[in-house]
């Protein structure tokens, strides 16, 4: 005798009707996200060009990298993994992906730990936290550019005056100071996402934790390191990937406020100069390919390393 | 005529079979009780019949027609949830009405029917309020209230009572057994894991214990002649006393079982002695707990008041013709 | 137990600290944007000036009006839309039990992974297909790719903690799944959706990359583009009175956002970030 899972008829139509709610939400995110990407990747391994995108002639792996032999057994290498440019660019991302997650986290940890305790007038200060998040990436760009202004900048007065350089900077010209510059204003303008990811951490741990261990008399910075930081772990781990896969794309503020420099050139800037600038639309969609997979990677590690509960089956 | 049969019906989820192989057949207007251990299948069973989880063995059929494929909207049936699981944003009379807005009935019919069950019900005055507004058990009424509203061949409870405190519970309790009297044609289908309510509330009673039924009968049938040594220990309050080695087996049996109200107390004479352990007193009731020497912990039930007291010598003597004795499988030993 | 007092003011002094990081450069903003002439070139730490020269210059040309009604128009459209997507879908991945749930709940979420850069080109060709290149709609359409997931994402979740037994009532009601939605559930999600629409909203509004890409003319562009591409003649001429201005204007709906709803921007935000 054999058993068939038979499913009733409200089984059926309430997954008729699921897949029918899904439809639209899914038709939409494959036309602007998985077709796109789709095209993008093609292009990479095309000769496409901006006006020309219909006549792309696949060209293999040329994108990437290819060997051209001169002839007398001498030759050299073409393509993005031979640019030096773009490797510039990898380097500037990287660089600017840990130095400014990692300041965002301890800078996000202090304000969360602030946040976390009662005082008056807590509200209009986490209010105040959140502006800097809210102020467009553009406008913040240029915020800091004018506050950053080698010659009328108020960045360059405040040092000035209180003496701690003699010369003023020019902050964002300057190949030497473009990356801090950058980093000062994503630093700035992101902390606020983090702090509040981590606040939720914080306020998540149990208050009797903390009332025993006064009452076991263990100094605060060793409940922080004991108890507080061991327990906020996880939330801290998920904001840091979060911005992390947030700060290797990284566009609008270099930018605006660092436009065409070696010293700050992303990824994401590399790829979209060639894409749009300099009409090498095939080269510009296999530096976007390489970004793509990078993050990729990130992602699905993150995933199965955390075994994420999509279903929400824990809770 | 039966309204409700269920043939060879069972349930898994998965490879996980936790209903098997249930037959019933409940009659129109019959009162009927599921009663058994939390996780042992009650809700699923009635969630079936109701049509909210697939049926994935056997057949389900209301007044002769087949019901596995039919919309749960579509089978006649009502259900009160355990958590009443009121429309928080619309007024106790949108929530009695939604249900006949589906149906697509006109404006007037709709008002006539709320109306009546809410006059049934005595919740008139609430008519214009939100859930949030009413107490526990005016809101366990506006669940019933929403019930009855569409006029159901079925009726549905799932431990409508668990939410409510004690005193209210007897209320409702109440309440629910008089709507059964003034509905005779309904079928009423009640889940609860509290034998009290059970034994209270049912014409029949269905005894389900890890996905089988144990047995089916009256309350009565049940607290005489017990099916198992589940059912003997599941009904009736205070438990029955259930008792292994010599005794058992002078009986030729596994288990010797003897209800606490099935023993008489004396203090100098009768077939058993011992000590009192504990006296517990609710005033119409003592229960007695006491350690009978070669025999084990008995206990024993008096009416009124008793002068017993801890570490008393008493003699015991159950009642033979009350005496339940059950093989090793826990089945009965007709006596 | 009280905390000794150098603790309380040391503790007050970094408030301080942060609120006024915080906060100082978009004071400054405002403080740039009401300075003309030879005042904006030097330093002032307080206000010395309330002239308004810098905005009646942003506004009097009409297309930076234009330009903000662009904004509103892309941003409010774009909420709109995602939402409706995403109340439906919401409800089949939180609510209805079937194959590949799963995988698609995992495919939404590494959508709103997708660098942008990488989709671009491909957006670029099928924008132009459908003759969209230049106008509002290219932007509605592609914004798509990061709210419709984030709103999804947010919503589902907030979904699947309402009671199961209000819906199967409803089931028991004979309403049909849409029905549920829209009768049921939806009156009961207006603060979720109000968190994520807020949220969309500011994300639409700052976005940048697209808007630079798929505009071309002065009149269609969205705000972030307009002030990156005010410029002087030279790079002594730039007007950074009415960048600083136009700064402003962009940013204080923002903050009147944040001020009023800061509340729901914060628990939109933690749940937008997955528990691990
Ligand atoms: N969706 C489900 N998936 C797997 N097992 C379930 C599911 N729902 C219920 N069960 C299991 O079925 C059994 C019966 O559950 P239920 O009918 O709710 O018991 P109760 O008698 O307490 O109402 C339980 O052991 C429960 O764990
Ligand atoms: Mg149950």
């Amino acid at each position: 005798m054999s058993k068939t899972v038979q499913k009733s008829r409200l089984s059926r139509s309430r997954t008729r009707s699921a897949w029918l709610f899904l439809a639209p939400m899914l038709l939409t995110l494959a036309i602007v996200a998985a077709w796109p990407l789709g095209r993008t990747i093609w292009f990479s391994f095309t000769d496409a060009s901006l006006d020309l995108m219909g006549e792309a002639r696949f060209v293999g792996f040329r994108n990437y990298l290819e060997y051209v032999a001169w002839g007398d057994g001498e030759g050299q290498y073409y393509g993005l993994l031979a640019d030096a440019r773009w490797w510039r660019s990898v380097w500037n991302t990287i660089l600017f992906a840990v130095v400014s997650v990692s300041f965002e986290t301890v800078f996000g940890l202090i304000i969360a730990l602030v946040l976390n305790q009662q005082f008056r007038g807590r509200g209009l200060v986490r209010a105040a936290v959140l502006i800097p998040w809210a102020i467009p990436t553009i406008v913040s760009a240029k915020m800091w550019a004018w506050m950053l202004h080698d010659q009328f900048g108020i960045i360059n007065d405040m040092l000035q005056t209180i003496g701690l350089i003699a010369e003023p900077i020019a902050w964002t010209a300057s190949p030497d100071t473009a990356m801090v510059a950058v980093l000062m204003v994503d630093i700035w303008k992101t902390t606020p996402f983090m702090a509040l990811l981590i606040l939720a951490g914080l306020q998540m741990v149990p208050g009797d934790i903390y009332e025993a261990a006064k009452l076991d008399g263990v100094p605060p910075w060793r409940v922080f390191r004991k108890i507080t930081l061991p327990l906020i772990m996880p939330a801290v781990l998920v904001a840091v990937v979060f911005r992390a896969l947030d700060a290797l794309r990284v566009f609008d503020i270099v930018y605006v406020l660092t436009p065409n420099t070696d010293a700050t050139r992303t990824m994401s800037v590399f790829a979209r100069e060639n894409l749009f600038d300099y009409d090498k639309f095939a080269y510009g969609s296999a530096a976007s390919t390489l970004l793509f997979l990078v993050i990729a990677l990130i992602t699905i590690t993150f995933i199965m390393a955390t075994r994420m509960d999509l279903e929400g089956k824990r809770s | 005529m039966a309204t409700v049969e269920l043939k060879n019906v069972s349930k898994s989820y998965g490879t996980v079979e936790v209903l098997r192989d249930i037959n019933l057949e409940l009659e129109q207007g019959e009162f009927v009780v599921f009663v058994g251990p939390s996780g042992c299948g009650k809700s699923t069973l009635l969630r079936m019949i109701a049509g909210l989880e697939d049926i994935t063995g056997g057949e389900l059929r209301i007044d002769g027609q087949p019901m596995n494929d039919v919309l749960p909207a579509k089978r006649g049936i009502a259900m009160v949830f355990q958590s009443y699981a009121l429309y928080p944003h619309m007024t106790v009379f949108e929530n009695m009405a939604f249900g006949l807005e589906q149906a697509r009935l006109n404006k007037a019919e709709i008002r006539e029917r709320v109306e009546k069950a809410a006059k049934m019900l005595q919740i008139e005055a609430f008519l214009d309020r939100k859930p949030k507004q009413l107490s526990g058990g005016q809101r366990q009424r506006v669940a019933i209230g929403r019930a009855i509203t569409c006029d159901p061949r079925v009726f549905l409870f799932d431990e409508p009572l668990s939410n409510l405190d004690a005193a209210l519970r007897v209320d409702t309790r109440l309440e629910i057994a008089s709507l059964g009297k003034r509905l005779p044609d309904t079928t009423m289908v009640y889940v609860t894991h509290d034998q009290v309510e059970a034994m209270t509330l049912a014409d029949r009673i269905v005894v389900l214990n890890g996905g089988i039924v144990e047995q089916v009968g009256t309350p009565m049938e049940l607290y005489e002649r017990p099916a198992s040594q589940f059912v003997a220990g599941f009904i009736g309050s205070p438990r029955m006393n259930f008792l292994n080695g010599t005794v058992a087996a002078a009986h030729g049996a596994e288990t010797y079982g003897i209800r606490p109200e099935h023993i008489s107390l004396s203090p100098d004479a009768g077939d058993w002695r011992g000590r009192v352990i504990l006296t517990e007193r609710l005033g119409s009731d003592t229960f007695v707990h006491v350690e009978v020497d070669g025999v084990g912990p008995v206990n024993v039930r008096i009416e009124g008041r008793s002068e017993v007291h801890a570490n008393d010598e008493v003699h015991l003597t159950p009642d033979p013709a009350s005496v339940h004795l059950f093989d090793a499988k826990g089945r009965p030993i007709p006596g | 137990m009280k905390p000794p007092l150098w603790q309380s003011i040391g503790f007050y002094i970094l408030v301080g600290v942060i609120v006024l990081q915080a906060l100082f450069p978009f004071y400054y903003a405002i403080l740039t944007s009401l300075e003309d002439g030879q005042a904006l070139f030097e330093v002032n730490y307080l206000p010395r000036a309330l002239n308004l020269a810098n905005y009646q210059a942003m506004l009097s040309g009409g297309v930076f009006g234009k330009q903000i009604l662009n904004s509103v128009f892309v941003a409010t459209v774009v909420v709109i839309l995602s939402l409706f997507l995403a109340v439906t879908a919401a409800y089949a991945l939180s609510r209805i039990r079937f194959r590949g749930r799963g995988l698609l709940l995992l495919t939404v979420l590494s959508v709103s992974m997708f660098p942008q850069i990488a989709v671009l080109s491909g957006l670029f060709e099928v924008i132009r297909y459908f003759g969209l290149f230049n106008s509002l709609w290219s932007l509605v359409f592609s914004y798509m790719i990061f709210t419709l997931p984030f709103t999804v994402w947010v919503l589902t979740t907030f979904m699947r903690n309402l009671p199961i037994e209000i819906e199967e009532a409803a089931i028991m009601d004979g309403a049909s799944s849409f029905t549920i939605i829209r009768r049921v559930f939806l009156p009961l999600m207006w603060p979720a959706m109000v968190t994520t629409g807020l949220l969309a909203f500011i994300h639409a509004w700052n976005e940048f990359l697209f808007a630079l890409t798929f505009l071309s003319t002065d009149s269609q562009r969205t705000v972030p583009v307009a002030i990156a591409l005010i410029s002087g003649r030279s790079e002594f001429e730039i007007p950074w009175g009415n960048i600083m201005a136009a700064s402003v204007i962009v940013t204080l709906p923002l903050v009147a956002l944040v001020l009023v709803f800061q509340r729901k921007i914060v628990s939109g935000l933690t749940a937008g970030a997955v528990k691990g």
